[in-house]
Protein backbone atom coordinates (compact mmCIF):
# COMPACT_ATOMS: atom_id res chain seq x y z
CA UNK A 1 0.00 0.00 0.00
CA UNK A 2 1.27 3.46 -0.77
CA UNK A 3 2.30 5.27 2.04
CA UNK A 4 1.37 9.03 1.69
CA UNK A 5 2.49 12.03 3.12
CA UNK A 6 -0.47 14.52 4.54
CA UNK A 7 2.12 16.70 6.28
CA UNK A 8 3.08 17.63 2.57
CA UNK A 9 -0.14 19.02 1.05
CA UNK A 10 -0.05 21.87 3.22
CA UNK A 11 -1.76 25.07 1.71
CA UNK A 12 -1.85 24.02 -2.17
CA UNK A 13 -4.16 21.07 -0.67
CA UNK A 14 -6.81 23.12 1.49
CA UNK A 15 -6.91 25.32 -1.80
CA UNK A 16 -7.61 22.54 -3.92
CA UNK A 17 -10.68 21.28 -1.41
CA UNK A 18 -11.80 24.59 -1.30
CA UNK A 19 -12.27 24.94 -5.63
CA UNK A 20 -13.42 21.79 -5.84
CA UNK A 21 -16.11 22.69 -2.74
CA UNK A 22 -16.61 25.99 -4.49
CA UNK A 23 -17.04 24.58 -7.65
CA UNK A 24 -19.48 21.77 -7.10
CA UNK A 25 -21.92 24.49 -5.11
CA UNK A 26 -20.67 22.24 -2.06
CA UNK A 27 -19.10 21.17 1.61
CA UNK A 28 -16.72 18.61 1.01
CA UNK A 29 -15.90 18.73 4.37
CA UNK A 30 -19.56 17.75 5.41
CA UNK A 31 -18.80 14.42 4.31
CA UNK A 32 -18.08 11.59 7.05
CA UNK A 33 -17.62 8.87 5.46
CA UNK A 34 -20.20 6.30 5.89
CA UNK A 35 -19.75 4.83 2.61
CA UNK A 36 -23.40 5.24 1.53
CA UNK A 37 -22.43 6.98 -2.06
CA UNK A 38 -20.14 3.69 -2.29
CA UNK A 39 -22.64 1.53 -1.51
CA UNK A 40 -24.93 2.55 -3.62
CA UNK A 41 -22.71 3.31 -6.85
CA UNK A 42 -23.20 1.30 -9.75
CA UNK A 43 -19.87 1.17 -10.66
CA UNK A 44 -17.74 0.99 -7.58
CA UNK A 45 -16.97 -2.41 -8.53
CA UNK A 46 -14.64 -0.65 -11.66
CA UNK A 47 -13.25 2.00 -9.56
CA UNK A 48 -9.29 2.42 -8.08
CA UNK A 49 -11.16 4.58 -5.19
CA UNK A 50 -14.39 4.35 -4.34
CA UNK A 51 -16.53 7.43 -4.51
CA UNK A 52 -16.70 7.85 -0.52
CA UNK A 53 -12.16 7.52 -0.95
CA UNK A 54 -12.70 10.29 -3.47
CA UNK A 55 -14.45 12.72 -1.15
CA UNK A 56 -11.73 12.08 1.54
CA UNK A 57 -8.72 12.64 -1.11
CA UNK A 58 -10.05 15.84 -1.87
CA UNK A 59 -10.95 16.90 2.20
CA UNK A 60 -6.94 15.72 2.58
CA UNK A 61 -5.70 17.88 -0.53
CA UNK A 62 -4.81 14.97 -2.30
CA UNK A 63 -5.22 16.63 -5.71
CA UNK A 64 -2.82 14.04 -8.12
CA UNK A 65 -4.47 10.97 -6.64
CA UNK A 66 -7.81 12.16 -7.42
CA UNK A 67 -8.03 13.64 -10.57
CA UNK A 68 -5.52 10.80 -11.80
CA UNK A 69 -8.38 8.05 -10.29
CA UNK A 70 -10.41 5.90 -12.89
CA UNK A 71 -13.00 7.11 -10.79
CA UNK A 72 -14.02 10.30 -11.98
CA UNK A 73 -14.02 8.76 -15.68
CA UNK A 74 -15.84 5.86 -15.12
CA UNK A 75 -18.42 7.90 -12.75
CA UNK A 76 -21.80 7.41 -14.89
CA UNK A 77 -23.17 10.83 -13.30
CA UNK A 78 -26.46 8.95 -11.97
CA UNK A 79 -26.69 11.20 -8.97
CA UNK A 80 -27.42 7.67 -6.55
CA UNK A 81 -24.75 8.82 -4.35
CA UNK A 82 -26.22 12.64 -4.43
CA UNK A 83 -29.62 11.86 -3.53
CA UNK A 84 -28.43 9.33 -1.10
CA UNK A 85 -26.04 11.50 0.94
CA UNK A 86 -27.04 11.66 4.49
CA UNK A 87 -24.95 14.92 4.82
CA UNK A 88 -25.88 16.72 1.25
CA UNK A 89 -22.62 16.66 -0.14
CA UNK A 90 -22.78 16.43 -3.72
CA UNK A 91 -20.65 14.06 -4.95
CA UNK A 92 -21.90 13.59 -8.87
CA UNK A 93 -20.98 17.17 -8.57
CA UNK A 94 -17.78 16.93 -7.12
CA UNK A 95 -16.87 14.15 -10.18
CA UNK A 96 -17.81 16.48 -12.69
CA UNK A 97 -15.49 19.31 -11.25
CA UNK A 98 -12.62 16.30 -10.91
CA UNK A 99 -12.91 15.65 -14.34
CA UNK A 100 -13.20 19.05 -15.98
CA UNK A 101 -9.99 20.42 -13.60
CA UNK A 102 -8.56 16.61 -14.98
CA UNK A 103 -9.24 17.71 -18.42
CA UNK A 104 -7.98 21.21 -18.51
CA UNK A 105 -5.07 20.43 -16.40
CA UNK A 106 -4.02 18.06 -18.53
CA UNK A 107 -3.85 15.07 -16.50
CA UNK A 108 -3.02 11.79 -17.91
CA UNK A 109 -6.48 10.00 -18.36
CA UNK A 110 -6.94 6.36 -16.76
CA UNK A 111 -9.80 5.53 -19.48
CA UNK A 112 -8.92 7.12 -22.26
CA UNK A 113 -11.43 5.62 -24.43
CA UNK A 114 -14.45 7.33 -22.18
CA UNK A 115 -12.75 11.06 -22.99
CA UNK A 116 -12.39 9.72 -26.39
CA UNK A 117 -16.41 8.96 -26.62
CA UNK A 118 -17.02 12.77 -24.95
CA UNK A 119 -14.76 14.53 -27.05
CA UNK A 120 -16.20 13.16 -30.26
CA UNK A 121 -19.56 13.23 -29.04
CA UNK A 122 -19.13 17.57 -28.41
CA UNK A 123 -17.30 17.63 -31.95
CA UNK A 124 -20.32 16.45 -33.37
CA UNK A 125 -22.29 19.18 -31.33
CA UNK A 126 -19.92 21.87 -32.02
CA UNK A 127 -20.11 21.33 -35.92
CA UNK A 128 -23.88 20.66 -36.49
CA UNK A 129 -25.25 22.18 -33.66
CA UNK A 130 -26.95 19.10 -32.96
CA UNK A 131 -25.10 15.27 -31.97
CA UNK A 132 -24.68 13.07 -34.48
CA UNK A 133 -24.53 9.21 -33.68
CA UNK A 134 -22.94 7.48 -36.45
CA UNK A 135 -20.47 9.95 -37.39
CA UNK A 136 -20.02 9.71 -32.99
CA UNK A 137 -19.55 5.88 -33.29
CA UNK A 138 -16.91 5.79 -36.37
CA UNK A 139 -15.03 8.34 -34.46
CA UNK A 140 -14.42 6.95 -31.71
CA UNK A 141 -13.57 4.13 -33.43
CA UNK A 142 -11.04 5.61 -35.15
CA UNK A 143 -9.78 7.86 -31.86
CA UNK A 144 -9.67 4.42 -30.37
CA UNK A 145 -7.76 2.52 -32.81
CA UNK A 146 -5.70 0.10 -33.17
CA UNK A 147 -7.28 -0.53 -29.56
CA UNK A 148 -10.59 -1.60 -30.10
CA UNK A 149 -11.37 -1.51 -33.87
CA UNK A 150 -14.46 -3.03 -34.47
CA UNK A 151 -16.00 -4.02 -31.17
CA UNK A 152 -19.48 -2.46 -30.90
CA UNK A 153 -20.18 -1.51 -34.42
CA UNK A 154 -22.79 -4.65 -34.24
CA UNK A 155 -24.84 -2.49 -32.83
CA UNK A 156 -24.26 0.21 -35.36
CA UNK A 157 -24.84 -1.88 -38.14
CA UNK A 158 -28.18 -3.45 -36.79
CA UNK A 159 -29.26 0.40 -36.24
CA UNK A 160 -28.29 1.05 -39.85
CA UNK A 161 -30.00 -1.81 -40.76
CA UNK A 162 -33.30 -0.40 -38.72
CA UNK A 163 -32.96 3.05 -40.56
CA UNK A 164 -32.33 4.39 -36.50
CA UNK A 165 -28.65 5.97 -37.78
CA UNK A 166 -28.72 8.81 -40.04
CA UNK A 167 -26.27 8.70 -43.08
CA UNK A 168 -25.95 12.79 -42.68
CA UNK A 169 -25.82 14.68 -40.01
CA UNK A 170 -28.59 17.18 -38.62
CA UNK A 171 -27.41 20.59 -38.93
CA UNK A 172 -29.51 23.55 -37.73
CA UNK A 173 -29.57 27.10 -39.44
CA UNK A 174 -27.44 28.92 -36.98
CA UNK A 175 -24.61 26.66 -36.35
CA UNK A 176 -22.36 29.64 -36.46
CA UNK A 177 -23.93 30.34 -33.00
CA UNK A 178 -22.88 26.80 -31.60
CA UNK A 179 -19.41 27.48 -32.56
CA UNK A 180 -19.17 30.55 -30.91
CA UNK A 181 -20.49 29.06 -27.75
CA UNK A 182 -17.57 26.84 -27.68
CA UNK A 183 -14.91 29.28 -28.62
CA UNK A 184 -16.42 31.68 -25.79
CA UNK A 185 -16.62 28.72 -23.44
CA UNK A 186 -12.85 27.75 -23.47
CA UNK A 187 -11.62 31.42 -24.11
CA UNK A 188 -13.33 31.84 -20.47
CA UNK A 189 -11.76 28.74 -19.74
CA UNK A 190 -8.37 29.31 -20.38
CA UNK A 191 -8.55 33.16 -18.89
CA UNK A 192 -9.96 31.06 -15.70
CA UNK A 193 -7.09 29.14 -15.78
CA UNK A 194 -4.08 31.56 -16.62
CA UNK A 195 -5.87 33.50 -12.80
CA UNK A 196 -5.41 29.95 -11.25
CA UNK A 197 -1.77 29.64 -12.06
CA UNK A 198 -1.01 33.48 -11.45
CA UNK A 199 -2.15 32.86 -8.09
CA UNK A 200 0.05 29.72 -7.85
CA UNK A 201 -3.10 27.33 -7.19
CA UNK A 202 -3.21 25.95 -10.71
CA UNK A 203 -1.52 22.62 -11.68
CA UNK A 204 1.71 21.59 -9.71
CA UNK A 205 3.06 19.40 -12.84
CA UNK A 206 2.80 19.83 -16.50
CA UNK A 207 1.63 16.34 -17.80
CA UNK A 208 0.89 16.57 -21.61
CA UNK A 209 -2.08 16.69 -23.57
CA UNK A 210 -5.46 15.66 -22.17
CA UNK A 211 -8.87 16.30 -23.48
CA UNK A 212 -8.25 19.55 -26.07
CA UNK A 213 -10.20 22.50 -24.06
CA UNK A 214 -14.12 23.13 -25.47
CA UNK A 215 -13.33 19.56 -26.90
CA UNK A 216 -13.41 20.86 -30.60
CA UNK A 217 -10.46 19.69 -32.16
CA UNK A 218 -10.21 16.49 -33.89
CA UNK A 219 -7.27 14.57 -32.49
CA UNK A 220 -5.01 14.57 -28.95
CA UNK B 1 -51.98 23.12 -21.91
CA UNK B 2 -48.97 24.02 -24.26
CA UNK B 3 -45.49 23.40 -24.04
CA UNK B 4 -42.48 24.21 -26.09
CA UNK B 5 -41.07 21.24 -27.01
CA UNK B 6 -37.75 20.21 -27.20
CA UNK B 7 -37.52 16.33 -28.69
CA UNK B 8 -33.57 16.20 -28.32
CA UNK B 9 -30.63 14.83 -30.95
CA UNK B 10 -32.02 11.12 -30.07
CA UNK B 11 -35.83 11.55 -30.92
CA UNK B 12 -34.68 12.53 -34.72
CA UNK B 13 -32.47 9.53 -34.71
CA UNK B 14 -32.35 6.50 -32.95
CA UNK B 15 -35.88 7.16 -31.11
CA UNK B 16 -38.33 8.25 -33.46
CA UNK B 17 -40.84 6.31 -32.57
CA UNK B 18 -40.39 8.02 -29.42
CA UNK B 19 -41.36 10.88 -30.81
CA UNK B 20 -44.24 10.24 -32.82
CA UNK B 21 -45.78 8.52 -29.78
CA UNK B 22 -44.96 11.44 -27.99
CA UNK B 23 -46.95 14.08 -30.45
CA UNK B 24 -49.92 11.44 -31.32
CA UNK B 25 -50.93 11.06 -27.42
CA UNK B 26 -50.33 14.83 -26.41
CA UNK B 27 -52.76 15.47 -29.56
CA UNK B 28 -54.97 13.07 -28.28
CA UNK B 29 -54.84 14.23 -25.05
CA UNK B 30 -55.48 18.11 -25.76
CA UNK B 31 -51.41 18.61 -24.86
CA UNK B 32 -50.36 21.34 -27.13
CA UNK B 33 -46.15 21.12 -28.16
CA UNK B 34 -44.71 24.02 -30.25
CA UNK B 35 -41.60 22.33 -31.49
CA UNK B 36 -38.64 24.95 -30.23
CA UNK B 37 -37.46 26.10 -33.91
CA UNK B 38 -33.45 25.63 -34.30
CA UNK B 39 -32.87 24.18 -31.07
CA UNK B 40 -29.01 22.60 -30.12
CA UNK B 41 -27.88 19.80 -28.90
CA UNK B 42 -28.00 19.97 -24.55
CA UNK B 43 -24.68 18.60 -24.63
CA UNK B 44 -25.79 15.26 -23.00
CA UNK B 45 -23.30 13.66 -20.51
CA UNK B 46 -20.38 14.62 -22.31
CA UNK B 47 -20.67 18.79 -21.91
CA UNK B 48 -21.01 18.14 -18.47
CA UNK B 49 -18.62 15.46 -17.71
CA UNK B 50 -15.92 17.71 -19.17
CA UNK B 51 -17.10 21.43 -19.44
CA UNK B 52 -18.99 22.97 -16.67
CA UNK B 53 -19.97 26.62 -18.51
CA UNK B 54 -20.16 24.70 -22.02
CA UNK B 55 -22.84 22.14 -20.13
CA UNK B 56 -25.35 25.55 -18.70
CA UNK B 57 -24.55 27.41 -22.43
CA UNK B 58 -25.87 24.46 -24.55
CA UNK B 59 -28.98 23.93 -22.70
CA UNK B 60 -29.36 27.81 -22.19
CA UNK B 61 -29.96 28.67 -25.58
CA UNK B 62 -32.68 26.41 -26.19
CA UNK B 63 -34.05 27.94 -22.72
CA UNK B 64 -34.03 31.42 -23.95
CA UNK B 65 -36.06 30.60 -26.90
CA UNK B 66 -38.71 28.97 -24.74
CA UNK B 67 -38.98 31.78 -22.09
CA UNK B 68 -39.39 33.51 -25.74
CA UNK B 69 -42.11 31.79 -26.63
CA UNK B 70 -43.61 32.61 -23.37
CA UNK B 71 -43.76 28.48 -22.33
CA UNK B 72 -42.50 26.24 -20.09
CA UNK B 73 -39.83 23.76 -21.78
CA UNK B 74 -41.15 19.64 -22.17
CA UNK B 75 -38.33 17.43 -23.27
CA UNK B 76 -38.99 13.84 -23.60
CA UNK B 77 -35.41 12.29 -22.87
CA UNK B 78 -34.62 11.96 -19.56
CA UNK B 79 -30.76 12.84 -20.26
CA UNK B 80 -32.05 16.21 -21.70
CA UNK B 81 -34.40 16.93 -19.16
CA UNK B 82 -32.11 16.93 -16.79
CA UNK B 83 -29.62 18.59 -18.59
CA UNK B 84 -32.14 21.83 -19.02
CA UNK B 85 -34.04 21.29 -14.75
CA UNK B 86 -29.93 21.29 -13.98
CA UNK B 87 -29.21 24.52 -15.81
CA UNK B 88 -32.15 26.46 -14.58
CA UNK B 89 -31.33 24.87 -10.98
CA UNK B 90 -27.87 26.07 -10.80
CA UNK B 91 -28.41 29.61 -12.35
CA UNK B 92 -31.53 30.41 -10.77
CA UNK B 93 -30.47 32.01 -7.79
CA UNK B 94 -26.53 32.90 -9.00
CA UNK B 95 -26.49 36.15 -10.41
CA UNK B 96 -22.84 35.87 -11.15
CA UNK B 97 -23.34 32.31 -13.09
CA UNK B 98 -26.81 33.74 -14.88
CA UNK B 99 -25.01 36.57 -16.47
CA UNK B 100 -21.74 34.74 -17.60
CA UNK B 101 -24.04 31.81 -19.33
CA UNK B 102 -25.74 34.96 -21.05
CA UNK B 103 -22.42 36.54 -21.94
CA UNK B 104 -21.41 33.26 -23.76
CA UNK B 105 -24.96 32.68 -25.61
CA UNK B 106 -25.13 36.30 -26.69
CA UNK B 107 -28.93 36.61 -25.25
CA UNK B 108 -30.26 37.45 -22.04
CA UNK B 109 -31.20 33.87 -20.34
CA UNK B 110 -33.55 35.07 -17.22
CA UNK B 111 -34.11 31.10 -16.32
CA UNK B 112 -37.58 31.73 -15.66
CA UNK B 113 -39.07 28.76 -17.81
CA UNK B 114 -39.60 25.26 -16.18
CA UNK B 115 -38.29 22.22 -17.68
CA UNK B 116 -40.68 19.48 -17.23
CA UNK B 117 -39.61 15.50 -18.72
CA UNK B 118 -42.55 14.48 -20.66
CA UNK B 119 -43.30 11.79 -18.10
CA UNK B 120 -44.52 14.13 -15.75
CA UNK B 121 -46.50 16.25 -17.74
CA UNK B 122 -48.42 13.15 -18.56
CA UNK B 123 -48.60 11.38 -15.70
CA UNK B 124 -48.83 14.21 -12.96
CA UNK B 125 -49.75 17.58 -14.91
CA UNK B 126 -52.64 15.66 -17.58
CA UNK B 127 -52.77 12.33 -14.81
CA UNK B 128 -53.97 9.23 -14.89
CA UNK B 129 -57.78 10.45 -14.63
CA UNK B 130 -58.05 11.78 -17.37
CA UNK B 131 -55.77 9.11 -19.58
CA UNK B 132 -58.16 6.27 -18.28
CA UNK B 133 -61.14 8.13 -20.32
CA UNK B 134 -59.12 8.01 -23.24
CA UNK B 135 -58.62 4.15 -22.79
CA UNK B 136 -60.33 2.16 -25.93
CA UNK B 137 -58.07 -1.07 -25.30
CA UNK B 138 -57.41 -1.97 -21.87
CA UNK B 139 -54.03 -3.39 -21.83
CA UNK B 140 -55.48 -6.20 -19.67
CA UNK B 141 -53.12 -9.04 -18.44
CA UNK B 142 -49.95 -7.23 -19.09
CA UNK B 143 -47.18 -7.11 -16.73
CA UNK B 144 -44.62 -4.46 -17.08
CA UNK B 145 -41.62 -2.92 -14.65
CA UNK B 146 -41.60 0.97 -14.94
CA UNK B 147 -38.35 1.65 -15.45
CA UNK B 148 -37.30 5.76 -14.78
CA UNK B 149 -33.44 5.20 -14.66
CA UNK B 150 -31.68 7.64 -13.04
CA UNK B 151 -31.76 11.01 -14.12
CA UNK B 152 -35.92 11.48 -14.54
CA UNK B 153 -36.70 11.74 -10.48
CA UNK B 154 -32.52 12.69 -9.26
CA UNK B 155 -31.14 14.44 -7.90
CA UNK B 156 -34.53 15.36 -6.07
CA UNK B 157 -33.44 19.24 -5.33
CA UNK B 158 -33.00 19.38 -9.16
CA UNK B 159 -36.34 17.03 -10.40
CA UNK B 160 -38.53 16.79 -7.08
CA UNK B 161 -41.94 15.33 -8.68
CA UNK B 162 -41.89 12.28 -7.79
CA UNK B 163 -40.14 10.03 -5.32
CA UNK B 164 -35.92 9.78 -5.69
CA UNK B 165 -35.86 6.30 -4.47
CA UNK B 166 -39.78 4.65 -5.16
CA UNK B 167 -41.35 6.45 -7.99
CA UNK B 168 -44.74 5.98 -8.54
CA UNK B 169 -45.97 8.36 -11.11
CA UNK B 170 -45.46 5.81 -14.35
CA UNK B 171 -47.18 2.75 -12.63
CA UNK B 172 -50.08 4.81 -11.81
CA UNK B 173 -50.34 5.55 -15.78
CA UNK B 174 -49.90 2.11 -16.30
CA UNK B 175 -52.34 0.99 -14.28
CA UNK B 176 -54.56 3.37 -15.81
CA UNK B 177 -54.02 1.98 -19.11
CA UNK B 178 -55.36 -1.76 -18.24
CA UNK B 179 -51.92 -3.31 -17.34
CA UNK B 180 -50.59 -4.32 -14.00
CA UNK B 181 -47.20 -2.57 -12.73
CA UNK B 182 -44.95 -4.99 -10.85
CA UNK B 183 -43.25 -3.79 -7.84
CA UNK B 184 -39.70 -4.41 -8.24
CA UNK B 185 -36.74 -2.46 -6.76
CA UNK B 186 -34.62 -1.47 -9.48
CA UNK B 187 -36.36 1.27 -11.07
CA UNK B 188 -33.93 3.56 -10.84
CA UNK B 189 -30.86 1.58 -10.97
CA UNK B 190 -28.29 3.12 -13.45
CA UNK B 191 -28.30 1.51 -17.13
CA UNK B 192 -24.64 3.22 -17.67
CA UNK B 193 -25.90 5.04 -20.88
CA UNK B 194 -23.26 7.68 -20.79
CA UNK B 195 -20.75 4.37 -21.13
CA UNK B 196 -22.53 2.96 -23.64
CA UNK B 197 -19.89 2.66 -26.30
CA UNK B 198 -16.88 3.43 -24.38
CA UNK B 199 -17.19 0.84 -21.84
CA UNK B 200 -19.67 -1.76 -23.50
CA UNK B 201 -19.10 -4.39 -20.58
CA UNK B 202 -19.77 -2.40 -17.87
CA UNK B 203 -22.76 -1.45 -19.48
CA UNK B 204 -23.84 -5.30 -20.16
CA UNK B 205 -23.30 -5.99 -16.85
CA UNK B 206 -25.56 -2.80 -15.26
CA UNK B 207 -28.74 -3.87 -18.25
CA UNK B 208 -28.04 -7.98 -17.13
CA UNK B 209 -28.87 -6.67 -13.51
CA UNK B 210 -31.61 -4.81 -14.83
CA UNK B 211 -32.92 -7.24 -16.84
CA UNK B 212 -32.64 -9.84 -15.13
CA UNK B 213 -34.52 -8.34 -11.64
CA UNK B 214 -36.97 -7.38 -13.63
CA UNK B 215 -37.46 -10.64 -15.19
CA UNK B 216 -37.35 -12.73 -11.51
CA UNK B 217 -40.04 -10.13 -10.54
CA UNK B 218 -43.11 -11.47 -13.02
CA UNK B 219 -42.31 -8.69 -15.84
CA UNK B 220 -43.47 -9.45 -19.12
CA UNK B 221 -41.98 -6.13 -20.28
CA UNK B 222 -39.99 -3.27 -19.13
CA UNK B 223 -41.54 0.16 -19.59
CA UNK B 224 -39.19 3.50 -19.84
CA UNK B 225 -39.20 7.31 -20.64
CA UNK B 226 -35.88 7.82 -21.75
CA UNK B 227 -34.17 6.92 -25.63
CA UNK B 228 -30.74 5.92 -23.65
CA UNK B 229 -32.70 3.79 -21.66
CA UNK B 230 -34.65 2.13 -24.59
CA UNK B 231 -31.18 1.77 -26.56
CA UNK B 232 -29.36 0.04 -23.91
CA UNK B 233 -32.14 -2.20 -22.52
CA UNK B 234 -33.71 -3.00 -26.03
CA UNK B 235 -30.86 -2.64 -28.41
CA UNK B 236 -28.19 -4.66 -26.26
CA UNK B 237 -30.45 -7.29 -25.20
CA UNK B 238 -29.11 -9.64 -27.30
CA UNK B 239 -25.78 -9.06 -26.35
CA UNK B 240 -26.72 -9.28 -23.27
CA UNK B 241 -28.19 -12.70 -23.72
CA UNK B 242 -24.55 -13.70 -25.13
CA UNK B 243 -22.67 -12.70 -22.94
CA UNK B 244 -24.26 -13.75 -19.49
CA UNK B 245 -25.32 -17.36 -21.50
CA UNK B 246 -29.16 -16.43 -20.86
CA UNK B 247 -32.50 -15.32 -21.96
CA UNK B 248 -34.84 -12.62 -21.23
CA UNK B 249 -36.75 -11.98 -24.24
CA UNK B 250 -38.22 -8.76 -22.72
CA UNK B 251 -39.64 -6.06 -24.77
CA UNK B 252 -38.62 -2.93 -23.97
CA UNK B 253 -41.20 0.24 -24.33
CA UNK B 254 -41.59 3.46 -24.60
CA UNK B 255 -44.40 4.41 -21.96
CA UNK B 256 -46.07 6.43 -25.29
CA UNK B 257 -45.89 3.41 -27.44
CA UNK B 258 -48.20 1.75 -24.63
CA UNK B 259 -50.22 4.90 -23.88
CA UNK B 260 -50.69 5.06 -28.14
CA UNK B 261 -51.89 1.49 -27.85
CA UNK B 262 -54.38 1.70 -25.34
CA UNK B 263 -55.59 4.73 -26.72
CA UNK B 264 -56.72 3.36 -29.93
CA UNK B 265 -53.80 5.37 -31.73
CA UNK B 266 -52.54 3.97 -35.42
CA UNK B 267 -50.10 1.21 -35.47
CA UNK B 268 -47.85 2.35 -37.24
CA UNK B 269 -47.13 5.06 -35.53
CA UNK B 270 -45.84 2.76 -32.50
CA UNK B 271 -42.80 1.81 -34.74
CA UNK B 272 -42.42 -1.81 -32.86
CA UNK B 273 -40.58 -2.83 -36.41
CA UNK B 274 -37.27 -1.18 -34.90
CA UNK B 275 -36.75 -2.60 -32.13
CA UNK B 276 -34.28 -5.26 -31.21
CA UNK B 277 -36.77 -7.37 -29.31
CA UNK B 278 -40.16 -7.38 -31.13
CA UNK B 279 -42.53 -6.53 -28.66
CA UNK B 280 -45.52 -8.07 -30.99
CA UNK B 281 -45.44 -11.59 -29.79
CA UNK B 282 -46.32 -10.73 -26.35
CA UNK B 283 -48.82 -8.06 -27.61
CA UNK B 284 -50.53 -10.86 -29.70
CA UNK B 285 -50.46 -13.41 -27.13
CA UNK B 286 -51.55 -11.43 -24.44
CA UNK B 287 -54.57 -10.54 -27.05
CA UNK B 288 -53.85 -6.66 -27.03
CA UNK B 289 -52.99 -6.29 -30.26
S1 LIG C 1 -22.58 9.35 1.54
FE1 LIG C 1 -21.92 11.46 1.91
S2 LIG C 1 -21.12 11.47 4.00
FE2 LIG C 1 -21.30 9.33 3.37
S3 LIG C 1 -19.23 8.87 2.58
FE3 LIG C 1 -20.47 9.49 0.84
S4 LIG C 1 -20.10 11.69 0.64
FE4 LIG C 1 -19.39 11.07 2.66
S1 LIG D 1 -22.91 9.71 -9.92
FE1 LIG D 1 -21.00 8.63 -10.31
S2 LIG D 1 -20.09 8.33 -8.30
FE2 LIG D 1 -22.22 8.87 -7.95
S3 LIG D 1 -23.26 6.90 -7.78
FE3 LIG D 1 -23.42 7.51 -9.92
S4 LIG D 1 -21.64 6.57 -10.93
FE4 LIG D 1 -21.26 6.50 -8.71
Amino acid sequence: MEVLNLTAVGEAGKSFAARVGAEAGTDVYSCYQCGKCSAGCPLSYEMDFQPRQIMRLVQLGLKDLALKSSTIWLCASCATCTTRCPREVKIASVMDVLRAMARREGYPIKEKGIAVFHRNFLNTVAFGGRSYELGMILGYKLGTLPAQPLKDLDLGFTWLQQGKLKFIPERIKDAAAIREIFSKTREIEQADLAKERAQGSGPETGHGAGLPAGGTEGHS
Amino acid sequence: MKYAYYPGCSLHSTATEYDATTRAVCAALGVELAEIPDWNCCGATSAHATNHLLSLALPARDLVKAENMGLDVVAPCAACYSRMATTLHETKGNEVLRRKVSEIIGADFAATAKAKSLLEVLAVDVGPKVVETKVQKPLKGLKVAAYYGCLLVRPPDVTGWDDAENPQSMERLMTALGAEAVDWPFKTECCGASLSVSRTDVVLKLVNDILAMAKSCGADALVCACPMCQANLDGRQPAVEKAYKTTYHLPVFYFTQLMSLAMGIDEWKLGFRRHSIDPRELLHAKEIA
